[in-house]
């Protein structure tokens, strides 16, 4: 079986810098071919052989499972790049900047053909950072792209006084503190930083995430766990709070983050039942969902993620003997029923 | 074990074809077989003459049909080819907004495409009429009996008079709608879905019918001559429905030959007996009998992996069966005497 073609999304809201970071991408001497899919076609000059104009056509599945929407002109267009095997080794999809990631990155999920020949890689968010607070407060899309994204480019920085810069900052962090942030001008990352990512495979998890466990107390909850509904309301409009390292704290009305830990193993039957029921009912308000356990008598890494109702996870690498098992899973969503979640996952543990 | 590794077999009939890339169609021009590439070149494999013609040059083919003796290919270059078996390239149109998504043509000389969501109609006289469809169109089949043309797209099909201002005759069904086809009788019109199962309404009174219970997309569909039977890709094993009746195959469960560890990526009816060609995802081709389920084995990949079978066509009066693969095998069959 050939490796699956890696796919990276490109969002952000309008004006932030998508395209400068595509054409970016595309110019870096880096010895990748790449299928370009964009959405407006011929507008704006892209210097790659292979570009596809897509028309962003969102259908709802049949399946009885309302958030299941997919991108159908991604699976006309993935099922014809198949056709041309070798003209090209990874695939990007820069979306519009209103676009909702998740029936795109649902797609990779739901469509078993697209999902046997690429995967998912990471979900990239171009921020402006002279405007992404005001767009934070009346765009739910641009909400939905923070809270979505892998990496984010919080972008356009030269534009910003210090201080305007930490508060956009924190305001990203509030709705997701997982994902790998670069500050930039005119998307100035290097390349590694933004593709072959392996995100959404979760390889990455813990390496990323120990970066943002000093900064962000939702993350210690096994130690507080009792008060910590009252805690978050309390800091609902302690809008001016520093940290020692100067970042601001916020806490997003709407969007939360939740990571839990149990120190051990978990029941791996108990754990997939609870989870599976979980996000079929409460799909809707989880945007991103990602895990990585310990199951009692397995020597291999869980490791599962998840968009809406769709879940994924398999067995991967081994533990390592000087590595300790662990039990972790992060939710990202809207209005988070943090203590259901939290019993729910607790009675998971072996 | 499987029926097909004790299955009579005509391996010894069949001659290797060079394709070398994704074969997307299959077509005999008359005698010479044609094999639409992911490449963009069409091989005409007449045995000990054959031609690579560079039809969409540094492009890719998504659908073929044969017209006549000719075949015409779209491209993601927005190129519609008619190619002749003497190996003459014809440029039939060049749309600039994007690929050619489907195609149709027929005995006549007519054809048609799409390119997102315009539909374009080509008589035989060279006659274009468009006309616009609710949304990206991923297949389209000629109506058997005058020049009507269906159209599948997202929420259902719809039937097309390219020579009426009549407009789009909507045959509603929620989901996305990919391949399209109609019984030789003209009485059903059939799609294959996204979510597994096909789709099927009677002409007359847009009476739905529902075949479900595919693993996966069913994306080959090919019907017996005699109307009676709708042979489909999608399971492991070929799916034949019984479309005689009235009311087609409702109540009626389906017949199944074939079967194998195996998904079933191709269907090709034979023209003339009630016998299928059947394709699968590792590269196999078996002939089976729809009488008796009896299977014949015409084609197993060697050590070296072949791909799935992704065309499959036998010439019109059944001597020959050409097939070609995802990743560049394609074989010529010709059937004992």
């Amino acid at each position: 079986m050939a490796d699956k073609i890696p796919v990276t999304v490109l969002t952000g809201y309008l004006g932030a810098g998508k395209t400068t970071l595509l054409n970016r991408i595309l110019t870096e001497p880096h010895g990748r071919k790449f299928a370009v899919i964009v959405n407006e076609f011929g507008e704006i000059g892209i210097d790659n052989e292979l570009v596809v104009g897509a028309d962003e056509e969102i259908f709802e599945m049949n399946n009885g499972c309302i958030c299941c929407t997919v991108r159908g002109d991604l699976i006309r267009i993935i099922e014809g790049l198949l056709k041309r095997k070798g003209k090209f080794d990874s695939i990007i999809v820069e979306t519009t900047g209103l676009a909702d990631p998740a029936p795109v990155a649902q797609t990779f999920f739901v469509d078993a053909d697209v999902k046997a020949a690429a995967s998912l890689d990471a979900i990239v968010t171009v921020a402006d950072a002279k405007w992404l607070s005001d767009r934070l407060k009346d765009a739910p899309e641009a909400k939905n792209q923070i809270a979505f994204a892998d990496v984010i480019l919080l972008n356009k920085t030269d534009l910003v006084t210090p201080d305007e810069l930490a508060e956009v900052e924190g305001r990203i962090r509030a709705i997701n503190p997982y994902a790998k942030l670069h500050k930039t001008t005119k998307c100035g990352v290097a390349i590694d930083e933004v593709l072959n990512r392996n995100a959404f495979d979760l390889q990455r998890i813990l390496e990323i995430e120990p970066e943002f466990l000093h900064q962000e107390e939702h993350h210690d909850h096994h130690d507080h766990g009792h008060d910590h509904h009252a805690h978050a309301h309390d800091h609902a409009h302690s809008h001016d709070e520093h940290d020692d390292k100067g970042l601001k704290h916020y806490h997003d009305e709407e969007m939360q983050s939740l990571s839990l830990t149990i120190e051990g193993d978990v029941d791996a039957e108990k754990f997939l039942t609870w989870v599976n029921d979980y996000v079929q009912r409460e799909g809707p308000s989880i945007l991103r969902s990602k895990g990585i356990l310990a199951f009692k008598d397995e020597p291999k890494r869980f490791v599962y993620q998840g968009v809406h109702m769709m879940l994924d996870g398999d067995l991967q690498r081994e533990w390592k003997p000087d590595e300790k098992r662990v039990s972790r899973i992060v939710f990202i969503g809207r209005h988070l029923k943090e203590d259901e979640i939290r019993a729910g996952f607790l009675s998971c543990a072996a | 074990m499987s029926a097909a590794d004790t299955a009579s077999s005509l391996t010894q009939n069949v001659t290797k074809i060079e394709a070398g890339a994704y074969v997307t169609a299959a077509a005999f021009l008359g005698r010479t077989p044609a094999l639409a590439l992911g490449d963009g070149h069409v091989v005409l494999a007449e045995i000990g003459s054959e031609k690579r013609l560079a039809a969409h040059p540094d492009a890719g083919i998504l659908s073929a049909a044969r017209s006549q003796r000719t075949l015409i290919t779209g491209g993601d270059d927005g190129r519609v080819v008619e190619i002749g078996p003497d190996g003459s390239l014809t440029e039939i149109a060049n749309e600039k907004t994007g690929w050619i998504d489907a195609l149709a043509a027929r005995e006549d000389g007519s054809m048609a495409w799409a390119c997102g969501k315009t539909v374009r109609a080509r008589s035989a006289k060279g006659e274009v009429k468009s006309v616009a469809a609710p949304s990206t169109v991923r297949g389209v089949a000629f109506v058997p009996k005058g020049y009507r043309l269906a159209i599948a797209h997202y929420n259902g099909a719809s039937l097309w008079f390219p020579n009426t201002d009549a407009g789009l005759d909507f045959y509603e069904w929620k989901g996305s709608h990919l391949d399209v086809t109609l019984s030789p009788d003209g009485r059903f019109l059939v799609t294959s879905m996204q979510e597994n199962s096909l789709h099927g309404w009677r002409l007359a009174d847009k009476q739905n019918m529902r075949m479900s219970g595919y693993p996966a997309k069913s994306r080959s569909l090919s019907w017996s001559q005699d109307g009676h039977w709708l042979a489909t890709s999608g399971a492991d094993a070929c799916i034949v429905w019984p479309f005689k009746e009235k009311a087609g195959p409702m109540n009626k469960a389906p017949h199944e030959c074939g079967a194998r560890e195996a998904r079933v990526s191709q269907v090709a009816f034979h023209p003339k007996a009630l016998v299928v060609a059947v394709g699968y995802d590792d590269g196999w081709v078996l002939l089976c009998r729809l009488t008796d389920a009896a299977e014949l084995l015409v084609h197993r990949p060697g050590e070296t992996p072949e791909g799935a079978i992704t065309a499959l066509t036998w010439d019109s009066d059944g001597r020959h069966l050409l097939f070609g693969s995802a990743e560049g095998f394609a074989g010529l069959l010709t059937m004992p005497v």
